[in-house]
């Protein structure tokens, strides 16, 4: 190999650097850590048991005993919604992940083939954006039933042709580039270069778009489940803790309120980490903030 | 540019035509007997086998795509299984409550962020920034059902200044009519405003940095000329871009809005239609949510066609 | 100008006064479901006739607030000594909504529309018996049965046998054309129904003068609409929680009535191991009726054990046959072959009696050891799994049908459950008309269910009436599914 693709701009002790000056970095970063390590948690430990019912505590308010109170099934709201961290995420990343995974080599190969596969391409994410993501999700929930494994899909479905953009512009902008066609002439093929050359290049990228896309499946989680369309009980869920507030909400306001900061924290954590991550990562973009 | 806007034109069209048969397929995969939902418990077999033939469901798959795809380009959607009444009728009376919505949450939503980005941008890195963009930030992250539990709390619980929920209809004039749709567009529009503020002051940004606008103030053209003349007529193209696509999103997010809040809009419709197994409302709806969006994207794309010359020839 | 003021103020204080003197003809009532039509004899959606039935369309017989059959558009009738032939005399001068005269042609329309091959009648069990129906001259009809039916007077009271007209028929979906005390006004779909009172009606008439049934589906929209005065009366209010609230302010009146809505776990009597009697019984045991019915909102609804509504004057209390003992239950359990437990499903519809419920019952079975997993499904598929095609463990509906404890008898419902001593007892039924006879048939019936534990028997859905305190006339109870509102009017 005589011509080396040049290293990324910024070689990791240079980032590190940049990120621990950002605020928004950090700040997200400490938020998204916390929340996944309340989830990490409840697998081994949660102040209380959430399968277990007692109907005679029902809707008690905050306490020490009960930190955000119980719910109207008497369950320990705090563990719920450490509890329901573990769905939301999990939820959230399967969904993105598939999107990732189907989007990425579909924009890669369009980017790389050109042509009448790009073309195909490009109409069937015009199809896609065409449908209102929720209402989508709602018709492919009522076909397999509610449930989180049906919402990662129908999430992931709507992150497809996210990814498969994102990758797609990143890669055509790198085939003209000297090194992707040195490669070429060194009789590389496309599948080989994109591998070697196109995915280390645009994966910042990806990884800025992919905790955007992430902030937003956990919003589309709680959305669907507040419809009664995502993870099912005794399975703990945000949205669903929400719904079940909302005829509640006059006599015990605490019922809606913890589950909504959770979202809103989340969210918000993930949004500062992508922001950050797009301000250390990409210089060009730095600029302009 | 005729060139151009037909090939937009078609693909508009081959849009429509591949939904329409992703939505059919669906809603024929889609279990349950919709006959059965309608007589319940206690049907006979040959009242079911009966309404079925009335409802036309034993008719082969290909007859029922074509008579539904064929009515409806002449405005014919066919009739709603459970309501009996025509599809068409059913969306007409819904559409005027999710319109009206959608309409008002879009202009607040640009009334709130066009101004907030500007200022924003106009003060870039100063204190007013920061703190603008903080509040931005928040409200990407609050979830619009969310939103609405806690404005339906304070304004209709505790205020009681205007109604939880339910929409009176347009008969008894219009202020009650846009008084129970006040809190839901609230609650639409805001998460809305703020992605359309970070969206226009980033435009903002790039364009003030762009050569004409310093010569336009190196001229010494008032600030607020060149910021309101020039910087936001070049900046609108992003921000076209957003609304366009945030059109699409507030359809949708009509359907947790229009449950949160007990509105008969076409979200509700949809949704009960799901349940019901009203599959002819749901593919009604959905290709009319569908085609509006095919629509407002044509119109962004030629509105951009028409601010940006340079788009054209690129097409 | 000074005396034109108090002229003025006088004028002001006299026109209130007449207008709090003459009382509100007006009405609006909350409802939960949206109806999907107006013709209560081509669907089974309660919510029909919680707008029409007794108010648009009336039939040959009607049920009262208690219960109990009373003669509606039939003043009277006859029945043979066989107890298979009954002649019916109409009332006179009676109008359908759209002018024509009722005769006894329309009711003889009306039933053979009902029992037809092509009928889409959702209760066609109901006109099963009937073998003809004739009329006699243009006031009496003769309804020959094939054999005595001890049920059919209350039968014709149902909302599914009212009379309808020849020429109106096909289009009551839209615009239902009866010969009730009021007559269909406007619906504004997804929003309210609106009924109006019927100026030629043949009997009393009513004091209302319009009544709209605004749809309101839940709870959180519910109260606020009570309390500000939108809405006025609440048949049955979805309040939850927030009833206490409502109780405490005067302006209310809460009235707690019962439903025939029996609401239980019905269990798949043909499944292993639902087929054993002693994991059956284990389950009644581990059910705590109390918790239950405390985890279902307003904390409201009436513990039963077994099949039967206890507004009914037939009801005996079967509540202690398998009383609350999870201990019991554990050992029922290892009897029958599971000592450490076993897994199932659980199916529950859309209704928060069966989405809360269901996960109070799945705590309390898996504190014996009965491991549930919780499948919420929507109507459409639990008629098709589980209600059709019987595929299902357990699941929770109630079921609001007055009168239907006949349905254990049936072969192929959905519970599986078959016994014969039960079909025997309910073959009598059928053909007993004697009250005391037929008291005691429903007692026995009561007990065989019961000490079969077919399903685990929970609660009587309850019924939440909630009005204006002005408001007089509403039902307390709901003996059929009905918003009776010929005898609804405002005190001064």
């Amino acid at each position: 190999m005589s011509i080396e693709a040049p290293l990324p701009e910024n070689a990791p002790e240079h980032w590190l650097r940049l990120a621990l000056k950002n605020r928004s970095f950090l700040t997200g970063l400490l938020i998204t850590a916390l929340i996944a390590a309340m989830a990490l948690i409840s697998y081994v430990w949660t102040p209380y048991d959430v399968t277990d019912l007692i109907v005679a505590d029902r809707m008690k308010t905050m306490s020490s005993e009960h930190l955000f109170g119980t719910d109207h099934f008497g369950r320990d709201i705090f563990s719920m919604i450490m509890v329901g961290a573990r769905n939301s995420i999990a939820v959230a990343i399967v969904a993105v992940g598939v999107g990732m995974g189907i989007g990425v080599p579909l924009g890669c190969w369009a980017a790389a083939r050109g042509g009448f596969v790009d073309e195909a391409l490009m109409r069937f994410n015009d199809l896609i954006f065409a449908f209102p993501a929720l209402l989508s999700a709602v018709m492919i929930t009522a076909i397999f039933g509610p449930g989180a494994i049906n919402a990662i899909i129908a999430i992931g479905i709507f992150n497809v042709p996210v990814f498969a953009r994102v990758a797609r512009a990143g890669a055509l902008a790198l085939w003209p580039r000297e090194y992707v066609l040195a490669a070429r002439a060194a009789g590389k093929g496309k599948a080989l270069i994109t591998l070697q050359h196109i995915l280390p290049n645009i994966a910042s990228m990806l990884l800025v778009q992919g905790t955007i896309q992430f902030a937003l499946g956990i919003l589309a989680e709680a959305g669907l489940s507040y419809l009664g369309l995502g993870a099912q009980p005794p399975m703990p869920s945000w949205g669903r803790m929400l719904f079940d507030a909302q005829t509640r909400m006059m006599v015990a306001p605490h019922l809606a309120i913890f589950p909504g900061l959770a979202i809103v924290i989340t969210v918000l954590g993930l949004n500062l980490l992508g922001d950050g991550l797009r301000d250390v990562l990409d210089p060009r973009l730095r600029r302009e903030r | 540019m005729t060139a151009f806007i037909l090939k937009r034109l078609g693909i508009g069209l081959a849009t429509l035509v591949l939904a329409s048969i992703v939505v059919f397929a669906v809603m024929e995969i889609l279990p349950g007997d919709p006959a059965q939902l309608m007589l319940g418990l206690n049907a006979t077999d040959d009242a079911l086998q009966a309404l079925r033939n009335q409802m036309g469901l034993n008719d082969p798959v290909l007859w029922r795509y074509f008579s539904w795809a064929g009515g409806m380009l002449v405005g014919d959607f066919g009739n709603s299984y459970t309501y009996s009444s025509p599809v068409i009728e059913l969306i007409g009376e819904r559409a005027i409550v999710s319109l009206p919505l959608a309409v008002i949450s879009l202009l607040l939503s640009t009334l709130i962020a066009i101004p907030v980005g500007m200022f924003a941008a106009a003060r870039r890195g100063r204190m007013a920034d920061t703190s603008v963009m903080g509040v931005t930030q928040l409200g990407v992250a609050i979830p619009n059902f969310w939103f609405a539990l806690l404005l339906i709390y304070v304004f209709a619980v505790w205020l009681r200044l205007v109604p939880a929920g339910g929409f009176p209809g347009w008969s008894g004039g219009i202020w009650p009519g846009v008084r129970s749709l006040l809190l839901p567009a609230v609650a639409l529009a805001l998460p809305q405003a703020a992605i359309l503020a970070r969206v226009t002051r980033s435009a903002m940004l790039e364009v003030l940095g762009e050569d004409y606008i310093r010569t336009a103030r190196a001229k010494g053209m008032p600030r607020r000329v060149v910021l309101w003349r020039h910087a936001l007529r070049n900046a609108l193209i992003p921000v076209l871009t957003i609304m366009g696509l945030q059109f699409a999103f507030l359809l949708a997010g009509t359907i947790i809005i229009e449950n949160v809040f007990y509105l008969p809009g076409l979200g509700r419709l949809v949704f009960q239609a799901i349940t019901q197994r009203d599959l002819i409302v749901v593919e009604g709806v959905v290709m009319l949510l569908v085609a509006s969006v095919v629509i407002v994207n044509l119109a962004v794309d030629l509105t951009y066609a028409l601010v940006d010359p340079r788009l054209r020839a690129r097409a | 100008m000074k005396m034109w003021k108090s002229v003025l103020a006088a004028t002001v204080i006299a026109l209130s006064a007449s207008a709090a003197h003459a009382a509100r003809t007006d009405l609006v009532l909350g409802v939960v479901l949206e109806p999907p039509h107006l013709d209560p004899t081509a669907g089974a959606a309660a919510a029909i006739d919680e707008v029409v039935y007794a108010n648009v369309f009336e039939g040959l017989t009607r049920i009262g607030s208690g219960g109990e059959v009373l003669p509606a558009l039939a003043k009277s009738w006859e029945i043979s000594d066989d107890g298979k032939t009954y002649t019916f005399h109409l009332q006179d001068g009676v109008k359908f909504h759209d002018g024509s005269d009722l005769t006894s042609e329309d009711v003889v329309f009306s039933l053979d529309r009902a029992r037809a091959d092509d009928s889409t009648n959702a209760q066609k069990a109901l006109f099963a018996a009937i073998s003809s129906v004739e009329a006699v001259d243009a006031t009496t009809v003769k309804v020959t049965l094939n054999s005595p039916q001890g049920s059919f007077l209350y039968n014709m009271g149902w909302g599914d046998a009212v009379i309808v007209a020849p020429e109106t028929a096909d289009g009551n979906k839209e615009n239902p054309v009866g010969t009730g005390p009021f007559k269909f006004a406007n619906w504004a779909k997804g929003s309210s129904i609106t009924i109006e009172k019927n100026p030629d009606y043949w009997g009393e008439a009513v004091a209302l003068d319009k009544a709209e049934f605004r749809i309101i589906p839940d709870a959180a929209a519910a109260i606020p609409a009570l309390l500000s005065g939108d809405v006025q009366a609440f048949a049955n209010m979805p309040a939850g929680d927030a009833l206490a609230q409502i109780q405490a302010d005067s302006r209310f009146e809460v009235v707690i009535g019962s439903t025939e809505g029996e609401t239980i776990l019905s269990t798949n009597n043909k499944k292993a191991p639902f087929d054993n009697l002693k994991v059956r019984q284990a389950i009644a045991h581990a059910l705590n009726r109390e918790e239950i019915i405390a985890g279902n909102g307003s904390g409201l609804g009436t513990p039963i054990g077994s099949h039967f509504s206890p507004g009914n004057a037939a009801y005996v209390d079967l509540t202690g046959t398998y009383p609350f003992d999870p201990d019991k239950a554990k050992a029922l359990l290892a009897e029958a072959g599971f000592p450490d437990g076993f897994n199932a499903t659980i199916k529950l519809p859309p209704p928060p009696y069966a989405r809360d419920g269901g996960q109070v019952v799945a705590s309390q079975l898996r504190n014996v050891g009965i491991n549930l997993e919780i499948v919420p499904v929507e109507w459409a598929d639990w008629l098709d799994q589980v209600f059709k095609n019987k595929d299902y463990d357990l699941t929770i509906v109630s079921h609001t049908e007055p009168n239907d404890i006949g349905i254990y008898a049936r072969k192929d419902y959905y519970f599986q459950y078959d016994n014969p001593d039960f079909d025997a007892v309910i073959a009598e039924l059928d053909v007993s008309s004697d009250e005391a006879k037929r008291t005691e048939l429903y007692q026995k019936a009561q007990r065989i269910l019961a000490e079969d534990a077919v399903n685990g028997f929970m609660f009587q859905l309850p019924k939440v009436g909630v009005w204006d305190a002005k408001l007089e006339g509403m039902w307390a109870n709901s003996p059929v599914q009905a918003t009776d509102l010929t005898g609804v009017h405002w005190e001064d």
